[in-house]
């Protein structure tokens, strides 16, 4: 199984870009992390250090922008939060086309412990009006999710992950994922998971582990926190009348949440959450931390049991 | 009184500076701006007068002989751009920009009225003419820097002006973007401070002292020069000086007197935030004329 993290999709991305002479990457330091580096290496003309100063990243950014750029800017997810009231005020509200980047989301960001794992930046930029939400699972879907951020027109927040994951798709599999559209990775008629990021191969893992005692899941990988494929969820509500969600992130206001207030006012069936369950991280191994704190494969293929019995 | 179309075309061909005229067509302008912004406060029975007072000569002046933009053309991109990072103080902006031929009558009088294009804090979805939606204090200068890198990028002649409050010198977003564009070594990228000495709750040296304000620039390596920023004289040599600068960012400390012209708002921190009442509008106008 190949094993790369998603932040090296984003860079992969970004050079990519480089031939679109608007696109400008936009730094606070941790360009060697987030991956905006591989873009400055083939283009430091084209790449502007603000040194650690993440609230003037963002408005130097809306300011490139309004000038018909289309500034990249990346740090942390955490340290994006720093910055929440600029991104707030001067990105989304004018509605302004600022492409933030958070890498480093989640509990699995791992052994740098609870300071650096963001469990909040979905659902607080997923508040936010105008904003597009992303969430990509692996190497190839954050590439071609970032690419395609390139032509919106409307300011976006991607979160990728530090450490590396397996490859989910290939390159003709990603080049079919649009922004907006959740992508279905496997069918079954019994429940549907809704997984993001880090969770998405796990969710797969669990699928494959419950078609064994005969239950059959859909998965759906869920890269657009926002706007949700609200349809894809009504359907599914139809098809498989009972669903789990799977992030690394609060159980509150993310995935899990949007899912939730989707199908209460549209489709109300049983629905378990996994993620993280209002606490914060600690140190550790990415994925013994998931296991840790519940968010495992054999605790998603409990969640389902759960919510098939709530059918 | 009909908006002036355009800018006013300052004399220097005596080598000293500004024709006495148009000085007087500048402080004729400035007085009609202030009519606008007391009535447009008390039309609202809310907003921001102090610092909209206190802030729009330097305006005047910089709309009327400097900054290279078209009411015809608001979304020019080659426009200079100007930010108003105390976005509070947007009556002063919109009475320039109904100078300026951007905004009519009509469009002043939906100053804080629901739908109107002139909202409570100046807002670039809403208004033409207006680069950058404020509201929060100390973020206009980080856009400035973002405009002016842009510039640079595409090789362009146009110039980032931001204006900023004292007051919001307090946020500590302003000296990141302060010490970004030293870095950055930009020199269309020219500031004003309206020094007014009064911030939303009482005078700045009561709330956080900020000592020697032209040595914290200096010491962040601008370039700064002072002037009255009531003083239209003053107020356009400054804008030269400004031009002058073209190894780095300059700032330009205008002293200024908050709610200056109304003689009850002067220096008045109980004006920064509050409409005058009927009787206080009469006394404006006549002290106005």
């Amino acid at each position: 199984m190949t094993l790369v993290a998603s932040r090296d999709g984003y860079g992969s991305a970004l050079v990519k870009l480089a031939t679109d002479p608007q696109v400008i990457v936009v730094e606070a330091d941790l360009g060697k992390s987030t991956k905006s580096q591989n873009f400055r290496k083939i283009l430091p003309e084209r790449t502007i250090s603000l040194g650690i100063a993440e609230q003037n990243m963002m408005l130097v950014s809306a300011g490139l922008a309004t000038s018909g750029f289309k500034p990249f800017a990346s740090t942390f997810a955490i340290f994006t939060e720093r910055a929440f009231e600029q991104i707030r005020n001067g990105i989304a509200r004018p509605n302004i086309p600022v492409h933030i980047c958070g890498s480093h989301g989640g509990i699995h960001t791992g052994t740098d412990g609870s300071s650096a794992q963001s469990i909040e930046d979905l659902a607080i930029y997923r508040s936010l009006p105008n904003m597009l939400v992303l969430h990509p699972s692996d190497f190839n879907s954050a590439e071609q999710l970032t690419i395609q951020l390139a032509n919106k027109k409307s300011p976006s927040y991607t979160r990728t992950a530090r450490n590396k994951t397996p490859v989910i798709y290939d390159k003709h599999a990603a080049s079919k994922l649009e922004i907006g559209k959740g992508a279905i990775l496997s069918e079954g008629e019994d429940v549907a998971i809704i997984a993001c990021g880090v969770m998405v191969s796990r969710a797969l893992e669990a699928a494959e582990e419950l078609s064994n005692i005969g239950i059959n899941a859909t998965v759906v990988d869920m890269h657009t926190i926002k706007p949700l494929d609200g349809t894809l969820i009504s359907d599914l509500a139809e098809k498989c009348g009972c669903f789990v969600t799977a992030e690394d992130h609060s159980i509150i206001g993310g995935l899990g949440g949007a899912v939730a207030e989707h199908l209460v006012e549209n489709c109300p069936c049983p629905l378990e959450r996994v993620g993280v369950c209002d606490h914060f991280g600690q140190s550790g191994d990415g994925d013994e931390l998931l296991e840790q704190f519940s968010m495992g494969t054999t605790h998603i293929i409990a969640a389902v049991q759960r919510t098939i019995e709530r059918k | 009184m009909q908006p002036q179309w355009g800018r006013t075309v300052m004399s220097t061909e005596n080598g000293t500076g500004n024709d006495f005229s148009s000085i007087e067509q500048l402080r004729e302008c400035a007085k009609s701006c202030r009519r606008n912004i007391v009535e447009m406060v008390h039309r609202a029975n809310a907003g921001h007068p102090g610092g909209s007072l206190s802030a729009i000569d330097i305006l005047v002046a910089l709309y009327k002989t400097r900054l290279n933009v078209d009411a015809t053309n608001p979304d020019d991109p080659e426009r200079d751009r100007f930010i108003m990072s105390k976005g509070h103080a947007s009556p002063a902006v919109y009475s320039i920009l109904h100078e300026m031929g951007y905004l009519s009558s009509e469009d002043l009088e939906t100053y804080r009225v629901m739908g109107g294009v002139c909202q409570g804090h100046v807002d670039m979805t809403w208004t033409p003419g207006v680069d950058f939606s404020a509201g929060s204090l100390g973020m206009g200068l980080s856009f400035g820097l973002g405009t002016a890198l842009a510039a640079t990028l595409d090789d362009s002649p146009r110039t980032s002006f931001v204006m900023l409050g004292d007051g919001e010198l307090q946020e500590g977003q302003i000296w990141e973007a302060a010490m970004a564009a030293v870095h950055h070594e930009v020199s269309n990228l020219k500031v004003f401070v309206d020094r007014n000495r009064i911030q939303n709750d009482d005078f700045c040296e009561k709330q956080m002292r900020m000592f020697d304000v032209a040595a914290k620039w200096q010491g962040f390596g601008w370039a700064v020069h002072e002037c009255n920023g009531h003083d239209m004289n003053e107020l356009v040599e400054a804008i030269q000086w400004l031009d002058s600068i073209t190894d780095g960012p300059a700032v330009v400390i205008a002293h200024t007197i908050k709610g200056k012209g109304v003689s009850f708002m002067e220096d008045n921190p109980s004006f920064h935030g509050a409409a005058p009442n009927d009787e206080q509008l009469q006394i404006a106008l006549e002290e106005l004329k």
